[in-house]
């Protein structure tokens, strides 16, 4: 197992420090806040000849995207990040590389999405993007965004997966907080995301025609075959993580639990605000309480089976959700909802919505919503229906 | 510059260049047959000259459109070079993403250098509308890749929609005749000339009635180190509501008429291709068409004021007399 140096990195600078290692070869961007931070470090590697990449500042993310794909197409190890308004800029090429089979790695700070505008942070962003046929990861600090972010390319790039992987990191929280983590040797990861050729790649040696029109025949079969694929991606996907730990000590899997030991009520969070939760956990302990902390790292390929392991043993659980879908409610919690329906009829699932654009999520409301979540658990059980909570709301 | 007689009467020696010079052309087709143009596209016809002039020494990126959609419907492709389509509005942006592709990987030792060029493909709207711009983007920042709009003046992949490349008193579907509309009641956007304000080296109008001037104009974009621009009238029966078997004809009216000149602009230099001291009547063009038929006299007038005004500048440019 290989030891790295234990440096302080804003979580912007520790992403662009793995597109560095992975030797990029095209960057292609346009400035969001909070994402600058990424882009201007990496330019700045450019210019002092740290990185050999071309640097293609583009006009929209639109073309960001697009780009990105047109690079990947030709072979090349790409990259480009995001956050809020970007993404749903970018949202329409989304789709194009994983149709394509192209293994472009991105990193969304997530934000929150206008109107009224907000550069904070929260999914609303990210929950959009839930369709797009990526790999997508979430953070929680910058250690992991650093690993993740390295991972997404030996993930993206394996010969069985070819799809492309987006690393999601809460913005401000992450992108613009300094905190002390490894930085492994440059060669060591070098050496864990080797060189790869695309086996299709544009090449007038061997011409392909990319992104053809399929007629209603063909379509389906098209769709059926990606669809198939990506659910093959997921055991490559531990696999990376697996390999990841064993160079460099740290493992990483599809659902972390946190005191889960005994728990009859678990907390589910995803991004950084699971470490703010892990706090109120470890008081709630404290005062006796059976409770511990899910949180789903791994948001697609969905990990059904990881996450039905994880619940099993609950009475109730409660979804911290950091998006509101009008008019429906949480968005993880349905989909949470959904992935229970057939297996756990009995588990009370309650929903909570919290940390909107930016608004912090205090010790205090943490405990509120696993307290409020058991009382609302047995009112589920006793039939009644209850709508989603906003937490925080001042009147 | 080749002068046209009195009228614009074609010479005999031109007639006769027109018949035998084709012979010397290669005859290899990078653009296969057998795919679904509709009968007499003057569109499919350019592309064919184009890939010619190409090579398959390319990659081409083309957004959605009539082409994408008449050459590529899976699981067959007329594509006989590398070729990608990914969405309607961004060519500029995936050609600038393969170009610099190539130069990261061929500077960094990954792959080796085979002198491959890169070439965007786009209808009207995909260049004037909803790609302008990805496209100005592109020119912008410099890459060495030649960009082809193949202007059939509107939507018609979609339909016949009027788009901002529709000439003025044109019938299309969303610029309809009516009591109160002659059709699309603004004048064609001029493509050309917003490219030309980016200042890139190469940038000129072609036409598939004029093939050996299209395929020259296709190697001098290919050659041009930098941004290189073609904007390619291409007849449309289907939508003009024009005679297949005229595609040609109605190509060089265009060009006799001035309704669509021939030119160049190499590092701003304007230079006619083919220059007409007197030009033939709008009329000639305009009544080959039936979206132009409702026009009274008093619009064709107005079309045709509007059509010496913009050829008269044009010389300017170019210093003609």
């Amino acid at each position: 197992m290989t030891k790295g140096r234990i440096v302080g990195l804003e979580g912007s600078f520790a992403i662009a420090e793995a597109v560095r290692m992975a030797n990029a070869d095209v960057i292609s961007a346009y400035p969001i806040t909070p994402q600058t931070h990424i882009v201007e470090r990496l330019a700045e590697m450019i210019a002092d000849g740290e990185l050999d990449a071309e640097f293609i500042c583009v006009e929209s993310e639109h073309s960001a995207m697009s780009a990105c794909v047109g690079a990947s197409a030709a072979g090349a190890r790409v990259f480009t990040c995001s956050a809020g308004q970007g993404l749903e800029l970018m949202h329409e090429v989304l789709y194009i590389p994983a149709s394509m089979r192209l293994p472009v790695v991105a990193v969304a700070a997530n934000r929150a999405l206008s109107g009224p505008l907000s550069v904070w942070c929260d999914h609303s962003d990210v929950m959009a993007l839930r369709d797009i046929g990526w790999i997508q990861i979430f953070a929680e600090n910058n250690q992991q965004a650093f690993d993740l972010t390295v991972c997404a390319y030996r993930m993206a790039e394996d010969q069985d997966v070819l799809f492309p992987a987006m690393v999601h990191i809460d913005g401000f929280y992450l992108s613009h907080v300094i905190e002390d983590m490894e930085l492994p040797d440059e060669a060591d990861v070098a050496g864990f995301i080797p060189d790869y050729e695309h086996p299709f790649a544009l090449d007038p040696e061997k011409p392909v025609s990319m992104g053809c029109y399929a007629p209603p025949f063909i379509y389906l079969e098209a769709k059926m075959a990606q669809e198939v694929a990506f659910e093959a991606a997921k055991p490559k996907i531990m696999e990376v993580w697996k390999a990841f730990g064993e160079t460099f000590g740290r493992s990483y899997e599809p659902v972390e639990t946190y005191r889960m030991e005994d728990a009859h009520t678990a907390l589910l969070t995803m991004g950084s605000i699971s470490e703010s939760a892990m706090l109120a956990i470890d008081e709630l302990r404290s005062e006796g309480k059976e409770v511990g902390l899910i949180r789903l790292r791994l948001w697609r390929p969905f990990p059904f089976p990881e996450f039905r392991a994880a619940v099993k043993n609950l009475d109730c659980l409660v979804v911290l959700d950091r998006a509101l879908s009008y008019g429906m409610g949480g968005p993880v919690c349905g989909e949470v909802k959904a992935a229970l329906y057939d297996k756990r009829k009995d588990l009370s699932i309650v929903s909570f919505i919290a940390g909107i654009g930016g608004r912090d999520v205090t010790l205090d409301e943490f405990k509120y919503m696993v307290n409020r979540g058991e009382e609302k658990a047995r009112m589920v059980a006793l039939g009644e229906v209850l709508e989603p909570e906003i937490i925080g709301v001042r009147e | 510059m080749a002068a046209m007689g009195e009228e614009g009467e074609r010479s005999e020696l031109e007639e006769a260049s027109n018949l035998f010079t084709p012979l010397l052309l290669t005859t290899d087709e990078n653009f296969a047959p057998g795919h679904r143009a509709c009968i007499g596209c003057g569109e499919a016809l350019a592309v064919r000259h184009v890939c010619k002039a190409l090579g398959t020494n390319v990659i081409v990126v083309n957004a959605t459109g009539c082409i994408e959609i008449f050459s590529s419907l899976l699981p067959q492709t007329s594509w006989r070079m590398p070729w990608i389509h990914t969405l309607f509005e961004n060519v500029g942006a995936v050609v600038s993403g393969v170009e610099a592709a190539y130069k990261a990987q061929i500077r960094k030792g990954k792959i080796p250098d085979r002198g491959v060029k890169f070439v965007g493909i786009a209808g009207d709207g995909g260049t004037t509308d909803i790609g302008l711009q990805a496209l100005s983007g592109a020119l912008e920042r410099g890459h060495n890749i030649l960009y082809c709009c193949f202007d059939n003046e509107a939507y018609m992949n979609t339909g016949i929609q009027r788009s901002s490349s529709t000439p003025y008193g044109a019938w299309t579907t969303t610029a309809p005749v009516g009591k109160r509309s002659i059709g699309q009641m603004t004048w064609k956007k001029n493509m050309p000339e917003i490219v030309v304000a980016h200042r890139i080296p190469y940038v000129a109008t072609a036409c598939p009635s004029y093939p050996l001037d299209l395929m020259e104009k296709v190697q001098k974009g290919l050659e041009t180190e930098g941004p290189a621009y073609l904007h390619i009238l291409s007849v449309c029966p289907t939508g003009w509501r024009s005679a297949p078997e005229e595609t040609i004809e109605i190509g060089r009216l265009a060009v006799e008429t001035g309704v669509f000149p021939l030119y160049e602009v190499i590092h701003g230099d304007y230079r006619l291709s083919v220059d007409f001291p007197v030009l033939r009547p709008v009329k000639d063009y305009l009544r080959r068409q039936g979206r132009f038929r409702h026009l009274t006299e008093k619009d064709i007038d107005r079309i045709q004021a509007r059509v010496e005004e913009d050829y008269a500048k044009l010389r300017e440019k170019a210093g003609a007399n």
